[in-house]
């Protein structure tokens, strides 16, 4: 991903429309753009997972719920400086995401989508019970935290904070995958056993990017708690977790943009026929499993092919030993 | 904390283990033979009650509902097959996930389409209802021992169906190479949509009977279906013994941590742990064998 040529202008119009659009549209649409960037980021977290990793993590909703209760709870012990807030935030997802990941990348294939799923679960539960923060109900923020002397409680000035994060998170995702870690995650991704003869050891390497991917969901998860002012655990439900995958997937994985695009797909497909019906899912459930049996590609890789911006993307593999020897001799991703 | 109660929590336990077995040895042999992880499992398990519900409300007889409620499920089952799983055998685990996915979020919506978002309780049979004294003082459900004995003899059969007859040993050949196995000429697409639908009355099963202890609603399969998964971790993927061994100590070990951690410990922590405890018994399982406790298949 240049930053020249036809996907540089691509990049370019789309980031310059997530400027200008939103404030232009009003409130609600200013707000409807905040949970893109947001869903993005987290979505963006997956990504370095799934395409950059070969890792499906069914519980990343997990850590962006624990960022979301971290940055909540401080908040409402009156620790209202985001500057001190969502870096504590991110910690602690990272934190939760190292005792995770440890446990669950001993495991590889099928098993860590279960273990992912099992352990977000846990974590679920936890923030389930704990009675003082309304249970099962959550609990509301008294306010959004400050930054020095930008007051966040304007939506618009909200939105471009987040939005400026969003493109830092890109722009530090993109190092770290062109980076010489980001070769040998890649490399392990493509096959583990020859990574590991050549002196890299899959399990430290997959932990690192592992609570990376961890951090970021957790800040995503600590700006959800400030944009809508109130945290429950339907923030860590499986069914996000699902939906995180889902967008990295309607977006095109192994493109960093394609999972923020994928989080705009999704938010605007269920804000649109939400106005037609409350059954919206009943045709998201069918548009998915149509996207997985019939469509190649995701929105990033059609919106590439479309403009003509250089080569094709790689479908993501992933770790399934099964699939080792077949991925073995096929090129690795997209990301040049 | 007396003795009776404690007999009457383990008796609890087994026969949650044996409803947790009844789901996840579906999922464990769909994956083991036709490589698929099917997230949809818990669906089966909500339409199996949801069936049941609305088999009762038209024929007003248990003994009409229950079988219509099997045929119900095992259709779904093999419509899901035939059009959605095909096309996923040659795809990657990742495919498979989002597809079943999918499929979940359709049917819990659907349901709420058809029949509301409110629970519906799903009384007992009147035949089944009353209890008996297992051990002096204390009162047992019968309905309770009813659906143990149940799944026991399903386990029987299931376990009779793979090791004794024709289609039992193609499900195992298939589990160990089903490339031979079609190359044998045998039909491997009507043994896979077999298999599926076997899977599926077994799940549909256990919704059934848990009907009337749970309530029947939307997404009710759900936190079911990821017990199952923990119980495939502990067991090993792929492995019917470990299924049934994981389903035991899952359902044992839930059962008997709501009952005695609050005895130990009480503090707002209390029911925290008692909700994660499965998971910590899957940890550490994990921590000592990277693939279960049965692995069937490596990896």
């Amino acid at each position: 991903m240049t930053l020249f040529g036809r996907r540089g202008a691509l990049l370019f119009v789309l980031l310059a429309v997530a400027i200008a659009l939103p404030p232009y549209c009003g409130t609600y649409y200013t707000r409807f753009a905040t949970q893109i960037a947001i869903y993005g980021m987290a979505a963006l977290s997956v990504d370095l997972l799934l395409g950059y990793s070969g890792l499906i993590t069914f519980g990343q909703a997990a850590l962006f719920g624990v960022g979301a209760y971290a940055a909540g709870m401080l908040t409402v012990y009156g620790l209202t400086d985001a500057l001190l807030t969502w870096p504590l935030a991110i910690l602690v997802s990272m934190l939760f995401a190292l005792a995770i990941g440890a446990l669950s990348l001993r495991t590889r294939g099928f098993q860590f989508i279960m273990v992912t799923l099992a352990f977000a679960q846990m974590v679920y539960y936890f923030a389930q019970s704990l009675r003082n923060w309304g249970g099962d109900d959550g609990f509301t923020l008294p306010q959004r935290d400050s930054l020095k002397f930008i007051s966040l409680a304007d939506h618009t000035t909200f939105y471009y904070v987040v939005l400026v994060l969003l493109v830092l998170v890109v722009l530090l995702a993109n190092r770290i995958v062109k980076s010489e870690f980001g070769m040998v995650i890649r490399g392990i991704r493509d096959n583990e056993r020859r990574a590991a003869a050549v002196g890299f050891p899959p399990y430290p390497y997959k932990l690192v990017i592992f609570v990376i991917a961890g951090g970021i969901a957790g800040l995503a998860g600590a700006l959800m708690a400030n944009h809508a002012k109130f945290v429950s655990p339907a923030t860590m439900s499986w069914q996000l977790s699902g939906e995180l995958l889902a967008m990295v997937i309607l977006g095109s994985a192994n493109s960093l943009i394609g999972p923020i695009l994928g989080a705009a797909f999704f938010l605007a497909f269920r804000d649109v026929l939400s106005d037609f019906t409350e059954h919206w899912m009943l045709f998201f459930g069918p548009l998915l499993v149509a996207r997985v049996l019939l469509v190649k590609d995701g929105i990033w890789g059609m919106l590439v092919r479309a403009t003509g911006a250089d080569d094709k993307l790689g479908e993501p593999k992933v770790d399934f030993p099964e699939a080792l020897e077949r991925a073995a001799d096929s090129k690795p991703g997209a990301a040049k | 904390m007396t003795l009776a109660l404690l007999v009457e929590q383990l008796f609890n336990g087994v026969q949650f283990g044996l409803m947790l077995f009844l789901m996840a040895v579906g999922v464990t042999l769909v994956f083991g033979i036709m490589r698929v992880i099917n997230l949809a499992h818990g669906s089966l398990f909500m339409l199996g009650g949801y069936f049941l519900m609305a088999a009762l409300a038209w024929t007003r007889s248990y003994g009409l509902a229950i079988p219509l409620a099997f045929v119900g499920a095992a259709l779904v089952a093999v419509v899901l097959e035939i059009v959605v799983l095909r096309p996923l055998y040659r795809r990657g685990p990742l495919d498979q996930v989002l597809a079943t996915f999918g499929l979940t979020l359709f049917f819990n919506e659907a349901v709420t389409v058809i029949w509301g978002r409110e629970p519906i309780p799903l009384s007992i049979p009147p035949f089944l209802t009353g209890s008996v004294e297992i051990i002096p003082g204390s009162a047992y459900p019968i309905y309770r021992l009813v659906i143990t004995a149940v799944a026991i003899v399903a386990g029987l059969l299931l376990y009779l169906l793979i090791a004794r007859t024709r289609i039992g040993a193609l499900i195992r050949a298939g589990s160990d190479n089903r490339e031979i196995v079609a190359a044998l000429g045998i039909n491997i697409n009507l043994l896979y949509t077999l298999i599926f639908a076997l899977s599926a009355m077994l799940a549909a099963l256990a919704g059934i009977m848990m009907g009337p202890l749970l309530s029947v609603e939307p997404g009710a399969g759900d936190p079911i279906l990821i017990l199952a998964l923990v119980v495939v971790v502990i067991g090993g993927i792929g492995s019917v013994r470990g299924a049934l061994v994981g389903a035991l100590m899952v359902g044992i070990f839930d059962t008997l941590s709501r009952v005695l951690i609050p005895l130990v410990i009480q503090t707002n922590a209390t029911s925290a742990l008692v909700g994660m405890a499965v998971y910590v018994l899957m940890a550490v399982v994990l921590l000592f064998s990277r693939t279960g406790l049965f692995a069937a298949h490596r990896g």
